[in-house]
């Protein structure tokens, strides 16, 4: 029957005394709008300031205020930072979704919740810790407007009683979230903290097992969200001409870099700043400017999510036939049009392997990490110019718009390279040049840049239909030559894209293949799969496209290889068939998830173990 | 002294060039189409100036017009687009180098219909470059469709009519900010060349609706673009003279006679008004003419708008006087200490 019959005091003594530390995830259930987000950071910052492995994921609307938002924070002492789907403790802050929030916890779960609600009559297997929000939000906060947003740090503050998160850290978090500049509203919050702590303390008796307790895995650590970090990235790359039109995921890439180049990238002396930023009237434009940009010798980038690739699929064409470099990030989300635009997926794989008509394939850089997404757009910089193509950097929603614990960034060690480009005196020098003439070998031509002083540095740039010396021409043998040195480009490339990374285990004969935001879901199902079935598995994470001979090589070592796949139609898996030997194909499993949520381990190792008939 | 017969010295302009430099390669456009007359006003009016070819960007989006810098200045860069995105990627190109000078051209298929919104869109940004549209009422490339500048009535060799009302690429450009905006007609060579001029030396988006006759597909009885037509029905707003900056400029002109425009490069426009009472630095009246002139089945050639004063997209985004796509990586890579002090804030 009903667990509602239930009552409270049996399931729930089959936890007494059991403690869970360092080791759940804490939901908090809100409305969009409702100002949660700082109470949201504030409490995963506390967290990750005692030291403890944290990741923060908001799974948001796509509305501007009203609609039901959950941010999840997951603490994992083993620095599991991947969605878990069971919750442990839940912050039921909204009465729309507050009834479904608690029948879907499993038995033992903690649930603090507005007490109006009543929600401890739904079921009697969870440990239920009323508050009255209203009642305590009035005497910290007079000003009845602010009330709305300062009633959130109440939760900070009861969560922290029943946590034992210290209140120092929440109060060096809140500062930290406020800055200097908004003190008074620091102070307005704290006191809110306070309040629900004080209530908790006073009223409520912790009987839920999850706690945390300092550790020592933070120390230095940043924490940050992948399109800051790109956008970082990207500043660090020397960007000098960026092109973009809004589209969640992607605004905040640029929206951030906006912030840093306005602050590190005008120069004190003149006031000039050494950039462009312009926000397109729509994709069509924003990549068209972004390859004028890179045709005229910027490091140039444009953001967006799919359906702007969808638009920019022409102009990307003529940018892989003109080889004009310049770097793409596409935050990757669900679907066109209304649908799911704020839910993540890796979905634009196949599309943007193959972007536009014609022949073409084009380079992709998959990063996993916060670290990644910085020395990956620096490497899709120098790599762009290396050979003369748009390269992608493909992140998803879940790296590129939650907060991820990082080390911090490394600083580039390597001094750009601008790639083959001849200046004036190298013309001279060499009398000339065949702008898509293979000199050296690896199907990469020397350019000249617009505005090169020298009667010898100019020529024509167009589409497929041109010669080694850049002149229109219609011949078959002209055109096939064309495409051959392209392809050949293209094979070369697979030596310098980012390599794998590998973690191999001892005996494993089955694998486990998978790219970016996977990785997390990825390598706890490893550990799942060793720890609960005693199956060893080994792990390669690719990092970019085309492939490296790493992967044909690592699938020969196992007997089955799981492809992970954030999309329906196993894309990754597809485009490997695409260049692997039938024997190999033969080994491939796919594993998908689709749902729009950043997939997990148990997802991953439930689908292996059944398919491994365990 | 040497006795053999010294060869004839090349005729130079300026920077020592001859005018052969500032050809392209043959022409394989239709024999008598407007757009390759558009073309010789180009080699002559930069041979003139002596602008530095290797400082003219060409760019180009897809129709017969867009393939025509081809046959200009062969020694400049040039990239021929995709079809109606001329606009973005110049935009891109005279950001990453300001120093450039572009030269766009586009088709009217090109610009009013799947170029219009990159076209409107350059003209609200005052990018500074030249931008000629080279109008012939149809698709020449695709063989003669309608496009959206053909009149009302005007009719295809097929005798199908053209039912809706056309765009005035002018007017458009007029309405949301270009800051010279003049129409010519392939045929009127003097008239051409001195508004070419002055796009060459204005700082900010000139906007040159050039008519320009498709002989193939636009050429006969009932055309409205037609060079018949345009001769009976082309309405000279304007006398232009074009006075280098070179060139000495002392002559008084008498009050009232003509207007002076010193241009950016400290040439000089000097427009003088034929007929009617007309004000080329007022855009309110430039519109009115517009419409004037349609309702009575005429086109109005000449300078419409001059703005000198309007600050460009380059100066809206503070760019340096070099060209940021080359900066050297000191002034684009921010230092070990910047990393630092934000990686600090975000422990
Ligand atoms: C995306 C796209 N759609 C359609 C075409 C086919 N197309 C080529 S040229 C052209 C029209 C050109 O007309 P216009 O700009 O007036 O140039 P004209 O040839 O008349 O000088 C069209 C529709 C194309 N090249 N690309
Ligand atoms: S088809 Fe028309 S526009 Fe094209 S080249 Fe011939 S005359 Fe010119
Ligand atoms: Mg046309």
């Amino acid at each position: 029957m009903s667990t509602l019959e239930v009552s409270p005091a049996e399931p729930l003594s089959a936890h007494a005394g059991r403690s869970v530390v360092n080791d759940f995830s804490l939901q908090v259930a809100t409305v969009n709008g409702s100002g949660s987000q700082t109470a949201n950071s504030v409490l995963m910052r506390a967290i990750f300031q005692m030291g403890i492995p944290v990741s923060g994921k908001n799974m948001f609307p796509s509305n501007i205020a009203g609609l039901p938002t959950w941010f999840t924070i997951r603490a994992s002492k083993y620095g599991y930072v991947g969605r878990r789907k069971e919750i442990d403790f839940l912050v039921a802050m909204n009465p729309e979704t507050a009834r479904e929030d608690v029948m879907k916890l499993e038995a033992g779960a903690a649930v603090v919740y507005d007490e109006p609600l009543k929600l401890s009559q739904l079921r009697g297997d969870l440990h239920f810790y009323p508050v009255p929000f209203d009642k305590l939000v009035g005497p910290v906060c007079p000003d009845a407007k602010l009330r709305k947003l300062v009633r959130n740090m109440i939760y900070d503050g009861v969560v922290a009683w029943l946590l034992s998160i210290e209140m120092e850290e929440v109060h060096r978090a809140l500062v930290k979230q406020f800055g200097k500049r908004k003190a008074k509203a620091a102070e307005l919050n704290w006191g809110a903290a306070q309040a629900g702590f004080d209530y908790a303390s006073k009223t409520l008796t912790k009987a839920d097992p999850c706690r945390v307790e300092r550790m020592n895995a933070t120390a230095g650590k940043i924490i940050v969200d992948g399109n800051a970090a790109c956008a970082l990235g990207a500043m660090f790359a020397g960007v000098t001409v960026v092109t973009w039109y809004p589209i969640t995921p992607s605004s905040s890439l640029v929206e951030t870099l906006i912030g840093y180049m306005r602050r590190f990238r005008v120069e004190p002396e003149t006031g000039k700043a050494t950039y462009a930023i312009v926000q397109a009237e729509d994709e069509l434009a924003s990549i068209g400017m972004a390859l004028g940009a890179g045709w005229a010798g910027a490091r140039s980038m444009t953001a967006t999510a799919g359906p702007g690739l969808s638009l920019m699929s022409e102009f990307i064409g003529l940018g892989y036939y003109a080889e004009v470099p310049a770097v793409i990030y596409d935050v990757e989300r669900v679907g066109p049009s209304t649908g799911l635009p704020t839910r993540t997926q890796q979905g634009d794989l196949l599309m943007t392997a193959f972007l536009s008509h014609g022949d073409t394939k084009h380079p992709m850089f998959f990063p996993c990490s916060m670290e990644e997404c910085f020395t990956m757009s620096i490497e899709a910089f120098e790599f762009a110019e290396r050979f003369q193509t748009p390269v992608f950097i493909l992140t998803d929603l879940d790296l590129g718009m939650n907060n991820w614990m990082s080390d911090p960034f490394p600083y580039p060690e390597k001094p750009m390279n601008r790639g083959k480009v001849l200046t004036a005196e190298d013309l001279d020098r060499l009398g000339g040049f065949a702008r898509y003439l293979d000199v050296d070998g690896d199907g990469v031509g020397y350019r000249t840049l617009p505005g090169t002083n020298h009667t010898k540095a100019g020529y024509f740039t167009r589409g497929s239909g041109h010669n080694e010396n850049a002149q229109y021409t219609e011949r078959e043998d002209d055109y096939i030559n064309n495409m051959d040195r392209l392809a050949h480009k293209f094979e070369v490339m697979r030596s310098h894209v980012p390599e794998p990374a590998e973690e191999t285990r001892a005996g494993a004969r089955i694998g486990i293949i998978a790219i970016g935001s996977s990785d997390y879901a990825a390598r706890e199902s490893c550990d799942q799969l060793q720890a609960e079935y005693g199956v060893a598995v080994s792990y390669l994470r690719l990092r970019a496209y085309p492939f490296t001979k790493h992967l044909e090589e690592f699938i020969r070592r196992h007997d089955r290889v799981y492809v992970i796949d954030q999309n329906r139609d196993a894309q990754l898996l597809m485009l490997m068939r695409m260049e692997l030997e039938p024997d190999l194909i033969a080994r491939l499993r796919s594993v998908r998830y689709y749902g729009g949520m950043p997939i997990d381990a148990r997802t991953i190792t439930d689908t292996i173990v059944k398919q491994e008939g365990k | 002294m040497s006795t053999a017969a010294a060869p004839p010295p090349k005729k130079t302009n300026r920077i020592g060039l001859e005018v052969l430099s500032y050809k392209g390669s043959k022409t394989t456009l239709c024999a008598g189409c407007g757009h390759n007359a558009i073309s010789e006003r180009v080699v002559e009016c930069f041979y003139e100036l002596g602008v530095e070819p290797w400082r003219v960007a060409k760019l180009s989006g897809i129709g017969c017009s867009s393939k025509s810098p081809a046959y200009f200045l062969g020694l400049s860069h040039s990239f021929n687009g995709v079809h109606g995105r001329m606009p973005a990627l110049a935009t891109g190109a005279i950001l990453a180098n300001s120093s450039l000078l572009g030269l766009g051209v586009s088709g009217d298929g090109d610009t009013a219909s799947i170029g219009l919104g990159q076209f409107m869109h350059m003209v609200r940004r005052n990018l500074p470059m030249i931008y000629i549209i080279e109008d012939n009422g149809v698709y020449g490339l695709t063989k003669g469709q309608f496009s959206a500048t053909a009149n009302v009535g005007s009719t295809l060799k097929t005798g199908a009519a053209n039912d809706l009302p056309p765009f005035d690429c002018c007017a458009l450009a007029l309405k949301w900010g270009a800051t010279f905006v003049a129409r010519s007609f392939s045929g009127d060579k003097k008239q051409l060349q001195a508004i070419l001029k002055t796009a060459i030396s204005h700082r900010g988006l000139s906007v040159i609706d050039v008519v320009s006759p498709c002989v193939t597909f636009n050429d006969h009885q009932g055309s409205t673009k037609s060079y018949a037509y345009m001769k009976e029905h082309d309405l000279v707003l304007n006398e232009l003279d074009y006075v280098p900056a070179q060139d000495d400029i002392a002559v008084e002109i008498p009050e009232g006679e003509a207007m002076d425009v010193r241009l950016h490069d400290g040439s000089h426009l000097r427009i003088r008004k034929l007929g009617r009472d007309f004000d080329p630095t007022n855009r309110l009246a430039a519109l009115a003419a517009i419409e004037d002139a349609e309702s009575k089945g005429e086109v109005l050639t000449g300078v419409l708008y001059v703005n000198t004063g309007k600050p460009t997209f380059l100066d809206l985004l503070n760019l340096p006087a070099e060209p940021i796509a080359t900066l050297p990586e000191s002034r684009v890579r921010p230092s070990r200490a910047v990393l630092e002090e934000v990686m600090e804030e975000l422990r």
